[in-house]
């Protein structure tokens, strides 16, 4: 068993215009990664790109694991073009996971557009321990909404939002958060897992502040090594920097410094 | 087969070191490589009191390379010594500590409370972060300035010196003759090239620091260039690096005169670079019948 190995690439998917699933197997038995977990993923050839990217696991099939991804940047745009068979090299998994919630907790999940990636086998594991989540997702447009299908399925309940209103109810998926009502008494007994862009977590940060609710965010920052080493990916807490690679992604919203 | 080199006091069983500030306590790497297998462990820059760094984003990738303003965030000496180094003790690979001050006292201090630690095997002082401010970078752009505080910290210390040079100077060579004047045992070069990206739509510079220090491939000439000029006006070692990926810019970097070479960037983009080179450095010595690696240093033609 080990953290770094080389994998080979079964399936890149598109989904729609700008993301792909990629399914890859790797050649020798990994760790088993637990939701939340991130791979550092790199691509055979020279030095542009340079550095591995990270990217959240979106779930374990049979013989490896799938990661969803948009195409962003450099290193994106060329993994879109990697075909069946392309060999990738991998750093995992990494990082801290979402802490599951304790039996009598009714799990709230929001996702905001990619950061679907990071929850979904949270979602299918929540599923998996009969305690289904109430699944908040937002993205900007109908097409951009990610396996609802599966989402459906793996939810108590699914609320859905866009920015054009194309699917779901129009707006942010944070307003449908913030006038949702879950009852004076059970509120104490919720947990929400937040994973979307920074101005989204906040939010959710204050709304569950607000209402005196355990959340768990997943942050992102620019990354280098990945294991704790280079010092590239903090962000700041109010115990001081903290690595998103080490001692995160997943942080307690009360935790971080927004 | 000899591949042991001397740098100062130090003998080391190969010329392969890590870079400063991109193998953590080497902790972060022992579970993919046996750290015995290396020439020398180098740890992350170390202060006489903790640091928090710059506030991130903190690196951004460009073309071959990266550029980084860490802001030498560390856990301090005390904490270092007392939470880090025992797991360092447990390898026989020498252990020499980064480390640097704000003022020419505080250097000398570190020098004094670092050389008091059991395991502590070597220093590397850094004079040479672009990420500090105008004020501190003289340490290592002004040569009266590197002469004092490197004659100072030599007073403190009878352990192996290593002085690490910047890169944003006019004359390197020149810098390096200081060092060596004020008493180095070695020099270490380079450290990172000032460097600026800008993100286009926003106008914002990409790195919350504005400014940060290139490393990576993209250096490489750069860096084996100024190990030449190095090696040529001074007499004692130089350790060599600056986007080191391969066992072939290794022995680039040895037939420009380093004494032994160090790996940074390209741990992070594979935590066995280190080893990988090593062995690649040997498969040269073997395939040019080589007997001795030392005679590879400034065996440039």
């Amino acid at each position: 068993m080990s953290r770094y190995f080389k994998a080979e690439i079964t399936e890149n998917k598109k989904l729609n215009n700008d993301c792909n699933l990629l399914t890859f197997v790797p050649f020798r038995k990994p760790a088993e990664p637990k939701p939340g977990q991130f791979f550092m993923i790199g691509m055979e050839g020279d030095y542009d790109p340079l550095l591995k990217r990270p990217f959240s696991l979106f779930r374990r099939t049979q013989r490896g694991f799938q990661i969803l991804y948009r195409i962003r940047g450099r290193g994106t745009s060329l993994m879109r073009n990697l075909g069946r068979g392309s060999v990738i090299h991998v750093l995992g998994p990494l990082g801290n996971s979402y802490p599951m919630p304790p039996e009598d907790h009714a799990p709230v999940i929001v996702a905001g557009g990619i950061g679907i990636a990071s929850v979904f086998s949270l979602a299918e594991r929540l599923a998996a321990a009969r305690n289904k989540a109430h699944i908040y997702y937002g993205a900007r447009g109908a097409s951009d909404l990610l396996m609802v299908g599966a989402l459906k399925k793996a939810a108590k309940r699914l609320s859905l939002t866009t920015d054009d209103g194309s699917c779901g109810e129009r707006g942010c998926i944070t307003d449908m958060l913030s006038v949702f009502s879950w009852g004076a008494s059970s509120e104490r007994n919720t947990v929400i897992y937040a994973c979307g862009p920074r101005k989204m977590l906040e939010t959710v940060a204050g709304i569950a502040a607000g209402r005196g609710i355990e959340a768990y965010v997943s942050m992102e920052e620019n990354m280098a090594c990945g294991i704790g080493a280079c010092l590239g990916c903090v962000v700041k807490t109010v115990s001081g920097h903290k690595r998103v690679c080490k001692e995160g992604p997943v942080f307690n919203a009360k935790e971080i410094v927004w | 087969m000899n591949l042991s080199v001397q740098i100062g006091k130090l003998k080391l069983k190969n010329p392969v070191m890590t870079a400063s500030g991109t193998f953590g306590y080497a902790e972060e790497y022992s579970e993919f490589i046996d750290l015995n297998r290396l020439g020398a462990v180098v740890v992350k820059g170390l202060s006489l009191t903790p640091k928090e760094g710059n506030p991130p984003p903190r690196i951004i990738e460009t073309p071959a390379g990266m550029l980084n303003a860490i802001g030498l965030q560390n856990i301090g000496i005390e904490s270092f010594i007392q939470e880090k180094l025992p797991f360092l003790k447990r390898f026989h690979t020498p252990v020499i500590v980064n480390f640097f001050g704000d003022s020419i006292d505080e250097y000398a201090e570190a020098a004094k409370s670092l050389s008091a630690a059991e395991g502590v095997h070597g220093l590397e002082m850094n004079i040479s972060c672009p990420n500090k401010q105008a004020g501190w970078r003289i340490f290592g752009t002004d040569p009266k300035v590197t002469f004092e505080v490197v004659s100072a910290v030599r007073k403190s210390t009878n352990l192996t010196l290593i002085v690490k040079l910047s890169p944003n100077v006019t004359d390197i060579a020149l810098m390096a003759r200081v060092a060596q004047d004020a008493g180095a045992d070695a020099v270490s070069l380079i450290n990172t090239l000032t460097g600026l990206a800008i993100d286009i739509k926003t106008r914002r510079p990409k790195l919350a620091n504005v400014t940060g220090g290139l490393s990576g491939p993209a250096v490489k000439p750069v860096a084996v260039r100024m190990v030449w000029e190095v090696y040529r006006s001074v007499k004692i070692p130089i350790i060599g690096m600056g986007g080191i990926m391969s066992s072939d810019d290794a022995l680039e970097f040895l037939l420009a005169g380093a004494a032994a070479v160090a790996v940074g960037t390209a741990n992070f983009i594979n935590p066995r670079a280190t080893i990988d080179i090593l062995s690649g450095i040997e498969a040269y010595m073997r395939d040019n019948r080589v007997t001795d690696v030392k005679d590879l240093t400034g065996g440039m033609i």
